[in-house]
Parts: structure tokens; C-alpha cells; sequence
């Protein structure tokens, strides 16, 4: 009767009238790591912020353990056992890595006294850390760490009190190959100790790697339910995507070839903390990948190019004309535009609409005079809604009520209206559903071939496969090596020339 | 694996402790021992000790997100409250009891209004500023109340121990009160984490709201004491008490090295930057500065002193 920790049946969820989620049955097995699949908007993470007390549903039973349930609030999930890691950080970025851990739940000196025992939680903290062969300053605060790190810390903090049930949203999106390897040998440890966990990701590949069994969401409905082992690739993407069902990345061929012309050439350049120097060539029209490990100065040459780091006597030409990029608003009336990692925080305004976020860097060419030209922003945005396929209700909606995949299209749409030579993109398609993936690679595509050339950074290797025409290996501050698409037979050879 | 941050010195913290050195040895050289004397340093402990003890309150609001300028109002109308009380019962207990729940209840009304009306803390707590001075000069006529009873007075602000004033030890008991409640027990955390990411705060469980109401209360309840201090120190109270002090605690909390996106908070920053401003007072005064030039001197070296501060941590290019 108890073999299920949780079981969640016909859960019916609306928003303003719209049905999210419609008699969904999710069943969590003790002790599986359950992986849940489904495009944007599909409702898994409704469907997880139900189960943890985020939103309740509108009709539906939840039973933990066997028995029935109310979870109103997330105290109410969490006395239940129920603890999840949030795709949006929980970490507060002002307060160090261990008061992060033991936010909510500090140790007190003893079980009236109201004094903190720091000794007690720093010493847990550590312990906890080396368990999980995490090695960072506890003592460091969130905002001064990387995204990856952070990740880590979140899984952590969920780890620090006794969780039965775990849900992990997209844990591995900013994670590199050796950490998800950390994190999933965490996982199964966990499922060892009798702890059961969902699962989410939109990456295939962990999901067969790692998961027991796999729900498949679409449009708010389970479509399938099934242990691992009786899937592939291919079948999963069918479930997911309902009738338009798309194959694997494979390098998308070009209709017009790239050109001869170069359109940015850069030597030497470094940036603080680099003993090694830089030094390569874009040709226009060229989608130029950069790949390696976190940390392998990809990011670092980007933001060095946009004016966001300090040069170091670097010589940049772009188009012929010899650039000194001090800052990012020379740097894009230069025609360079950076679409950064962290899209939340960097790329877009999340309580401004879609229509003032692309107007944004658009201001010149939508004012008349000083006065904003209302219409022609509102067009203009129209205009990118439909252009770049982005799903939302209107102009007028704040981005952050879009899924992380429109989101996404905003902040492309906003400087491809800008009209740039060259576009910086770095992971464009961290936590984005598989059917946007295709469609960014698409519009890189659709660029490259008008002629715009595009550095294009991400450790899904086989998006760089599908778009990227060359691509630079990154290791520690240098290019140790250069491949061109034809060289790139398959994802396997990729990844050796980065782990070399 | 190692990971390694990105470096960033955070000098802000520190910036008052070395601007208050530089201005103990501006004022030494400039003044001598008329400034070093120990009558003057004590003085300058007794000005100050108001805006210390509503420091405290306010370094905690701040480290929310938010901003309480009722302190200014919650002074003259505590004060003058006390007093009728003292005068008419002659109760200590009795008045302490009153200040201690009117500041309280201004508190929970400014953290209700932010919370469940969710408007601002910057407009909720400058109306209610407006309505509370108002009260103060509607209820003292705009008359000063003269205190009588020299216990209270003794007590509050006027007393000394051993030579050494009791304003002092107000001072000291609150800063300890403060640092220990910011930095050693769970409700500090918890407040610094809803001004550090309101919404990560929430996702962890926090009582968001409970923590914004009882931090107002608690700003509420220190400056219900800072009215009473006042009171003691004058042996009355009338409905100037506390004009315009709101500012200068902030400007004491936030050259102290809290911030005041939130988030952060230094109970011993905000104390010495409390005494730092009485300091350039002080010896404003003595160096013979008129009132208008004490004040523009004051704004110049507030904002050298944050802009200092700032300088390092805006810096993003690395």
C-alpha cells in the first residue's frame, strides 16, 4: 500500500482561467529517482510547486506515504519530508555559504536557549561539504561565487536537514560534466539511503543515465509513464513533442557559405588572472564555437571582447577598423551584443513587459525626437513575437511571467533588432526546452547566413555541433585547438578534445 | 575540486573605522586638548546616544530593504506621553510601559501597512511620521511638559555612574543587544536574508512578512527609548524632541557599512557612525563653525565617506 512516497492523483491546477494542469497522476516511487520531461510550459514545475506548497491545486489528492495530505504552504511539505532545489536560486547572495545552509533552520546552542552555536553549524557545514566532496570557503558569500558553485550549495542546503523526498529542478544546468558526475554520484547515494527524488532536466542523456523511470509531460497532461529502461532518446522526444517530433542535433547545413571576408580578428588577448593570451579570427558569417570545461576562460574572452573586463593591450579589428572596447556601450555601437549566461539577473528587466524590454536597447530608432514612439515599439515588438516564434500573451506581459525558453527569445529578439555584426552568446540555451533549443539554433542559422557572424559559447556539445561551422578548444586561458565542422564526426570526439 | 570566487574586497565595512580615526586625528591636531579633554569625549557620547540607540533599529531595517522614518515622530510623541504618565502617576514603570507599547504599536502598524498593503516602507513610515508630529504638537499644545520625578530623570539620561554618564551604558547595552540579536541568533539571519533576496527567503521557509513586521517593531521600540532618553537628558519633553533625527541615523547606519539595498547590516558600524557624526559636530562647533557651515561640512564628508566606501564594490571590471 506504501510502495509510492508520494502519490499525486488528479490534480487539476488553473491560472487566471487557463488550465495548467489537467487530473495529472504522478506517482514517486520510495527510493527512484523519477525523471520528469516535458517542454516549457508543459507544467512540471507546477506540478513540483504543488507538491512542495508553493501553489495548491484546485482540486486533486496528494498522499505522502500512504496517507492523504494537505500541503498549503511550503512548512506544510516540509514536515512532510519534502524538500526541492529550485531552478531559481534559493540562496541569498548577500549572506555566506554557510549561513545559506543553515538558513531557517539554525542550530541553537540548546533546545530554549535562542543563541546561535555557530561552531556546531560550521562544523556541520564542512562535514556535509566534504561528504559531498564539495570544496569551497564556507565562509565566502553567494554573490562572489560561480553559478555552478552555487548550484552545488543549493543541493547542499537541501541535503542539510534529513529529506525523504527530493525534487531537483534542472540541477545540472549550470554545471560542468564533472560536477553533474559529482552530483550524481550524490544522487545515487541518496537513493541508497532510501530517499526518493524527481528529477527534471531537459537533458536527455543524464535522464537515461541516471533516472529509474521517466513521466513525460505535455500540454499539462502525463502522457507517458514508464521505467527507464524501456526508453531511448528517440522515444522520449516523440512523447514530448506530440506529433512535430524533432531528431537529434546534427550540424544544420548552410545555404549560403561562409564568407572569405573577416570580420573580427583578435590577438592577444588576456584578461586578469590569465598568464596566456588569445589570439583568433571570425570571418563573416561564421558561427565560431568555443568549448571546454567551466572556468577554461570562454566566458572570460567574451565579456573581455564587450568591454566588461579590462583589456590588456589586446588588438581587436573588426570590419578593419581597430576597436579599443572600454566598455559594453561602446562595444555595441560598435555592433557587438553579448546575450550573457545568467538571463535572469543579466539579460532581461523580469518586471518589465516584453515590449520595454525590447525596446530597450532599440531607443534611438523608437524615439521621435525626445518623445517614445509608443506605436512603433509596440509594432517592433509584434513584429519579434511573431518573428521569433515567442509565446506570449500580448506586448504588454511582464517577461517574468514567460518560460525560460521566451525568455530567452526576448533577450535575442532585443538585440537582434539592433541589427549587430557580431552577436556573443554565451549558453544561450541553459534551461530551455528542447523544442527552443532548435528554434535558437535556427536563428543563429538564419544570421550567420545574412551575413552576421556569431561566438557562440555552450556545453551542450551537440548544439556547437549543430550550428557551429568552427569551434576553438579552451583549456585553461588558451585555444589548444581547433576543429571544423566536418571534423566533428560525433559528440564523443568533441568531448575527448576538451577533456584532453 | 576548488572553487574560487571572484575577488572583492569589501572596504565599505571598514571605511568608518578609518574615517573616524582620520577625523579623531583631524580634530586632534586641530583642536588640541579642548577636544581630547575626557568631558568633552564624554559629551560627545552623551549627544550621540540617542541616535545610537535608534541606529540599532534602524541598521536592522535597512538590512531588510527597508526604511523607517517614523523614529522622528516616535520621539516627541513617547516623550510627551511619558510625561503626562510620570507627572500624573508618578510611575516609572508605568511610563516605560507606555513609550515601550506606543513605539511597539507604531511599529506593527508600519509593518502591517508594507506588508498586507504592500506598499512601500518609504511612504508608509513618512506619512505616519506626519501624523505622529502632528499628534505631538496637538496633544502638548506645542508647550514643553517639565518631568519632576528625578529618578526618571536620573535614570533616562540626566544620571551618571562612577562620573561616567548613563547615556553611555544605554549606548553600550543597546549596541551588545544589537550586535548579539543581528549576529547570534536565528531571527538576524532571517532578517538579513529577506533583505538579501525576499523571494529566496520566502522559498526557504521564512516568515517573510513576520520578520518585516517585528523588524519595524523592534525600530519602533528603540525609538520609543530614544524619546524616553531624550526626555530624561532635558528633564521635559515637547514636540521638537527628535526634529529631522531620522536622517542622521540613517546616514549613521549607512556610513557604518550597512547597506541600504538590504541585506547587510554592522550593529558596531552604525554605532561608531553615530559617534563619528557627533565627533564633526562637536568639533564643528568648537572649531567655531556657524551653524550653516557645521552643516554643509557634514553633508560634504557623508558623502566623500559612502563614496569611499562605494568605490571599491562598484567597480565590477576586474
Amino acid at each position: 500500500m506504501t510502495e509510492y512516497s508520494v502519490l499525486m492523483t488528479n490534480i487539476c491546477k488553473s491560472f487566471g482561467g487557463i488550465s495548467v494542469l489537467k487530473n495529472v497522476d504522478f506517482g514517486l516511487k520510495k527510493g527512484e529517482i523519477h525523471a520528469l520531461v516535458g517542454g516549457n510550459g508543459a507544467g512540471k514545475s507546477t506540478l513540483m510547486k504543488i507538491m512542495t506548497g508553493v501553489y495548491s491545486c484546485d482540486s486533486g489528492e496528494i498522499r505522502i506515504n500512504g496517507e492523504v495530505k494537505t500541503i498549503h504552504n511550503t512548512e506544510d511539505s516540509k514536515n512532510c519530508g519534502i524538500r526541492m532545489i529550485f531552478q531559481e536560486l534559493s540562496l541569498i547572495p548577500t549572506m555566506t555559504v554557510e549561513e545559506n545552509i543553515f538558513l531557517n533552520h539554525e542550530i541553537k546552542k540548546g533546545k530554549k536557549d535562542f543563541r546561535l552555536n555557530k561552531a556546531e553549524m560550521k562544523r556541520r557545514v564542512e562535514e556535509l561539504l566534504k561528504d559531498l566532496e564539495i570544496d569551497v570557503d564556507i565562509h565566502k558569500k553567494i554573490q562572489d561565487l560561480d553559478v555552478g558553485v552555487c548550484q552545488l550549495v543549493e543541493i547542499a542546503k537541501a541535503l542539510s536537514v534529513d529529506a525523504e523526498i527530493l525534487i531537483m529542478d534542472e540541477p545540472t544546468a549550470s554545471l560542468t560534466d564533472e560536477e553533474t558526475k559529482l552530483l550524481f554520484k550524490i544522487m545515487k547515494r541518496l537513493q541508497d539511503k532510501g530517499v526518493s527524488i524527481v528529477y527534471i532536466s531537459h537533458r536527455m542523456k543524464e535522464i537515461l543515465e541516471i533516472s529509474d523511470s521517466v513521466s513525460i509531460l505535455r500540454n499539462g497532461q502525463i502522457v507517458k509513464t514508464e521505467q527507464t529502461s524501456r526508453l531511448d532518446l528517440e522515444t522520449i522526444i516523440r512523447y514530448m513533442m506530440g506529433e512535430n517530433a524533432v531528431n537529434e542535433f546534427v550540424y544544420m547545413q548552410r545555404k549560403v557559405p561562409v564568407s572569405s571576408e573577416t570580420m573580427l580578428s583578435v590577438e592577444n588577448l588576456t584578461w586578469k588572472g590569465n598568464e596566456n593570451k588569445i589570439s583568433f579570427e571570425l570571418k563573416k558569417g561564421e558561427v565560431l564555437g568555443l568549448v571546454g570545461l567551466m572556468g577554461s576562460g570562454r566566458t572570460e574572452t567574451l565579456e573581455t571582447l564587450f568591454g566588461l573586463r579590462k583589456q590588456y593591450g589586446a588588438k581587436i579589428v573588426l570590419d578593419g577598423e581597430e576597436l579599443q572596447v572600454k566598455n559594453p556601450s561602446y562595444a555595441i555601437s560598435k555592433g557587438i551584443t553579448l546575450i550573457p549566461e545568467d538571463r535572469r539577473r543579466l539579460g532581461i528587466i523580469l518586471m518589465h513587459s516584453l515590449m520595454e524590454n525590447i525596446a530597450l536597447p532599440n531607443l534611438k530608432v523608437l524615439t521621435r525626437g525626445i518623445k517614445l514612439n509608443r506605436k512603433k515599439c509596440r509594432e517592433t515588438a509584434e513584429g519579434c513575437i511573431k518573428q521569433f516564434n515567442i509565446v506570449a500573451d500580448g506586448t504588454g506581459i511582464p517577461v517574468k511571467n514567460l518560460s525560460g525558453g521566451n525568455q530567452q527569445k526576448v533577450v535575442i529578439a532585443k538585440w537582434f533588432e539592433t541589427n549587430p555584426k557580431i552577436i556573443l552568446m554565451d549558453e544561450p540555451t541553459a534551461g530551455v526546452d528542447i523544442g527552443a533549443k532548435g528554434e535558437i539554433v535556427k536563428i543563429i542559422r538564419k544570421f550567420s547566413e545574412q551575413n552576421g557572424s556569431v561566438i557562440f559559447v555552450s556545453s551542450e556539445l551537440s548544439e556547437v555541433m549543430a550550428v557551429c561551422d568552427r569551434v576553438l578548444i579552451y583549456k585553461k586561458g588558451k585555444i589548444i585547438d581547433e576543429m571544423r565542422h566536418e571534423d566533428i564526426e560525433s559528440e564523443e570526439v568533441l568531448q575527448n578534445a576538451i577533456q584532453r | 575540486m576548488r572553487f574560487k570566487g571572484k575577488m572583492k574586497k569589501d572596504i565599505t565595512q571598514y571605511m568608518v573605522y578609518i574615517i573616524f580615526l582620520m577625523a579623531t586625528v583631524i580634530f586632534a591636531v586641530w583642536l588640541g586638548g579642548m577636544f581630547f579633554s575626557v568631558t568633552n569625549i564624554l559629551n560627545i557620547c552623551r549627544q550621540t546616544a540617542m541616535i545610537s540607540v535608534m541606529a540599532v533599529g534602524m541598521t536592522f531595517v535597512l538590512a531588510t530593504g527597508g526604511i523607517d522614518l517614523t523614529i522622528s515622530g516616535v520621539v516627541p510623541v513617547v516623550g510627551l506621553i511619558a510625561a503626562m504618565v510620570l507627572n500624573a502617576t508618578d510611575s516609572i514603570l508605568l511610563a516605560l510601559g507606555a513609550a515601550l507599547f506606543l513605539g511597539g504599536v507604531v511599529g506593527v502598524l508600519n509593518g502591517l501597512l508594507i506588508t498586507f498593503f504592500t506598499i512601500p516602507p518609504f511612504l508608509v513610515t513618512l506619512g505616519m511620521q506626519g501624523i505622529l508630529t502632528g499628534i505631538a504638537m496637538w496633544i502638548s499644545n506645542t508647550k514643553s511638559i517639565p518631568i519632576y520625578n528625578e529618578t526618571f530623570n536620573n535614570i533616562f539620561g540626566y544620571g551618571s555612574v562612577f562620573g561616567i554618564p548613563v547615556l553611555l551604558f544605554w549606548t553600550l547595552a543597546f549596541m551588545i543587544f544589537g550586535y548579539f540579536l543581528l549576529n547570534n541568533t536565528a531571527f538576524g539571519r532571517k532578517v538579513l536574508a529577506v533583505g538579501g533576496n525576499y523571494d529566496a527567503a520566502e522559498y526557504s521557509g521564512i516568515k517573510v512578512k513576520q520578520i518585516l513586521i517585528k523588524t519595524y517593531v523592534l525600530s519602533g521600540m528603540l525609538a520609543a527609548t530614544a524619546g524616553l532618553l531624550y526626555c530624561g537628558r532635558s528633564k521635559s519633553a515637547k514636540y521638537t524632541y527628535g526634529e529631522g533625527v531620522e536622517m542622521d541615523v540613517i546616514a549613521a547606519v549607512v556610513l557604518g557599512g550597512t547597506a541600504m539595498s538590504g541585506g547587510t547590516g554592522n550593529i558596531f558600524g552604525a554605532i561608531v557612525g553615530a559617534l563619528l557624526m557627533g565627533m564633526i559636530n562637536n568639533g564643528l562647533i568648537m572649531g567655531g563653525l556657524s551653524v550653516s557651515q557645521q552643516k554643509i561640512v557634514r553633508g560634504i564628508i557623508i558623502i566623500i565617506a559612502v563614496a569611499i566606501g562605494n568605490f571599491n564594490s562598484r567597480k565590477k571590471k576586474v
